[in-house]
């Protein structure tokens, strides 16, 4: 075996280990729960389908109905907020353009757990509590900073020449937003909303906080499988599987942009 | 566009007037340019720096929602009581322990396998696209497939793989619950570092590295003098980013310890969290909140300094 040879299945032997939990988990979904929770661990089964088919006739459509309502509403608001501002970050800049950058990404350092309580108040005492719209409305701003870096990004590698060019033409703002800019950076708005749906996707702490019956989302239905009638493995792993599959695609096919995004624009 | 604007110095010669109508056309122009801001600008101070300011509020006061008639203004004592308070400095000393192991560890397998991607071979895109899946699943189902299917005593694939040499059973999440939540939380960063290192080799320009093996350079001598320096960024961003989320860690906690055995792993976001939503207690939760706001602070700032510090010193002797 040449050197090239022994990395290569050193690389692979160890992307292995690193897959074998996620291999595992999908495995196990399509176990019966006698066989999920063996000892030692059965790697021959008839594989079935129940626990897909428990969770389809089970009361979880909902929650993943509130967390596709907050990831799209949060996501496509964060869009709406970011672009406009990245645009006087980058294209036609404020005076204070680093302080503004900084003080977006400032609030990103801000744990969430040390405003939680004024948001619970809040939230409580305006009626919010349990509500989906109060998800939208932290979805967006956890994510908001995030998009604005990564937004500013994409518009700054927009040749200056092409803007100067629209500007001759007398087109107004609006129309060389939207005929010249929105155009060329529209990969960037397709990268920003793919970070965005996976971290509002993902969020489980404002969701298990704020939310009760109306407004729980999928991580916490995850967690309901777990607590309520004792554990069935096999069907948390298929629950697992169904509420993963969405960022877990969405971030197969948007390697590159995930890597930009994940840097908030810094890397490319 | 409004480049124009720069290029309107003030000349000599003017009326007062005339000087007057440019400043108010400068002053009109800024509003012009700052209006796509605002809306983003406002929507953010709204959501977080007036929760964080009630959060201040709340920290000087005695506030307990299960007794709503003893509220008054305490000053700092709050913050005297959690100084005192033994459990606040374990989950302070926990969260340091979890947030630097996650990042370090992470950060070192992170650049061993992008290293490992960094050259062709076959099946690449497949191994990349492995690697990335552990970030890329629900951290709510990360941290209850570790704690259930793999730590788990009697069926955990841990427990059977250490079973197979000969090692008995261990009660990981009980017997070892700071070392298991870092297990898990390495398993999800790691991707995440190797992504970003691996954008930073991959940007790396070939005829540098090319010119440094012509001149004799040992492959450890390119990668310790070139690939490393360059890297610096990208591993100062990694860092830094990693410490941002990881030491926000609540979803493991939650899930796979409880914070236990007793409070033995719980971290600060935990304990907030415990104190606020199980006790009650606004008013000390919030004056951890604010502790855990300097410190995210001052973790963010040394854990760059410290890394990159000693880095710097090791390069020069």
């Amino acid at each position: 075996m040449t050197k090239g040879q022994l990395l290569t299945t050193i690389t692979w032997v160890i992307a292995l280990i690193f897959f074998a939990p996620v291999a595992w988990m999908v495995l196990t979904s399509f176990k019966q729960e006698s066989d999920a929770a063996s000892s030692p661990p059965s790697f021959f089964f008839e594989p079935t389908l129940d626990q897909y088919r428990n969770i389809f006739s089970s009361d979880a459509g909902p929650y993943f109905l509130n967390s596709v309502i907050a990831t799209a509403a949060s996501t496509l608001l964060v869009l709406i907020l970011a672009v406009p501002a990245a645009y006087a970050l980058s294209i036609r800049p404020i005076k204070r353009t680093q302080d503004a950058l900084f003080f977006f990404i400032s609030t990103k350092m801000l744990p969430i757990v040390a405003v939680i309580m004024p948001i619970y108040v809040i939230a409580g005492q305006i009626r919010m509590l349990d509500n989906i719209f109060t998800l939208i409305i932290l979805y967006t701003a956890m994510n908001l900073p995030i998009a604005i870096w990564m937004m500013r990004s994409f518009f700054l590698e927009v040749p200056a020449e092409v803007l100067e060019a629209a500007s001759i033409d007398g087109a107004s703002l609006i129309k060389t937003m939207r005929s010249v800019l929105l155009p060329m950076v529209s990969p960037g708005i397709a990268a920003t909303a793919l970070i965005c749906v996976i971290f509002a996707w993902n969020e489980f702490f404002f969701a298990l906080n704020l939310t009760a019956a109306n407004a729980a989302t999928a991580p916490i239905y995850l967690m309901s499988t777990m607590t309520s009638e004792g554990l069935f493995l096999a069907q948390l792993s298929a629950a697992s599987v169904l509420a993963s599959l969405p960022v877990v695609l969405a971030g197969w096919f948007a390697q590159k942009q995930l890597v930009r995004g994940l840097s908030m624009g810094a890397v490319k | 566009m409004g480049r124009m604007m720069t290029t309107t110095a003030k000349s000599p010669g003017l009326s007062p007037e005339e000087i007057q109508a440019q400043k108010r056309a400068a002053r009109a122009e800024g509003w012009r340019r700052r209006a796509p801001l605002m809306p983003a600008l406002i929507f953010v101070i709204i959501c977080t720096q007036i929760p964080f300011l009630l959060t201040i509020w709340y920290s000087m006061r005695s506030r307990n929602l299960l007794r709503p008639e003893g509220e008054q203004f305490v000053g700092f004592s709050n913050f005297a009581d959690i100084f005192l308070d033994s459990t606040f400095r374990s989950a302070a000393l926990n969260s340091v322990l979890i947030t630097f192991g996650c990042v370090i560890v992470a950060l070192l397998l992170g650049l061993g396998l992008a290293l490992l991607l960094d050259r062709q071979f076959a099946g690449r895109g497949v191994v990349r696209t492995l690697l990335i899946t552990p970030f890329l699943i629900m951290p709510v189902a990360g941290a209850m497939l570790w704690s259930i299917s793999m730590f788990e005593p009697s069926y955990g694939l841990i427990n059977w793989l250490i079973g197979l040499v000969g090692i008995s059973p261990v009660d990981w999440t009980s017997q070892y619950p700071v070392f298991s939540i870092i297990v898990a939380l390495v398993w999800q960063w790691t991707p995440f570092m190797m992504l970003l290192l691996l954008a930073g080799l991959q940007s790396q320009q070939r005829d540098v590295l090319e010119a440094a093996s012509m001149d004799g350079a040992t492959r450890w001598q390119t990668f310790r003098f070139v690939t490393l320096p360059h890297l610096r960024f990208y591993m100062e961003l990694a860092v830094l980013l990693g410490v941002i989320y990881v030491v926000n860690t609540f979803d493991h906690i939650y899930l796979m310890t409880a914070g236990g055995p007793g409070t033995a792993s719980a971290n600060l976001p935990f304990y907030i969290y415990q104190r606020a939503f199980l006790g009650f207690d606004i008013g000390q939760s919030a004056a951890m909140g604010v502790v855990t706001v300097i410190a995210t602070i001052i973790i963010s700032l040394l854990a760059l300094r410290l890394i990159f510090k000693s880095l710097n010193a090791k390069e020069q002797s």
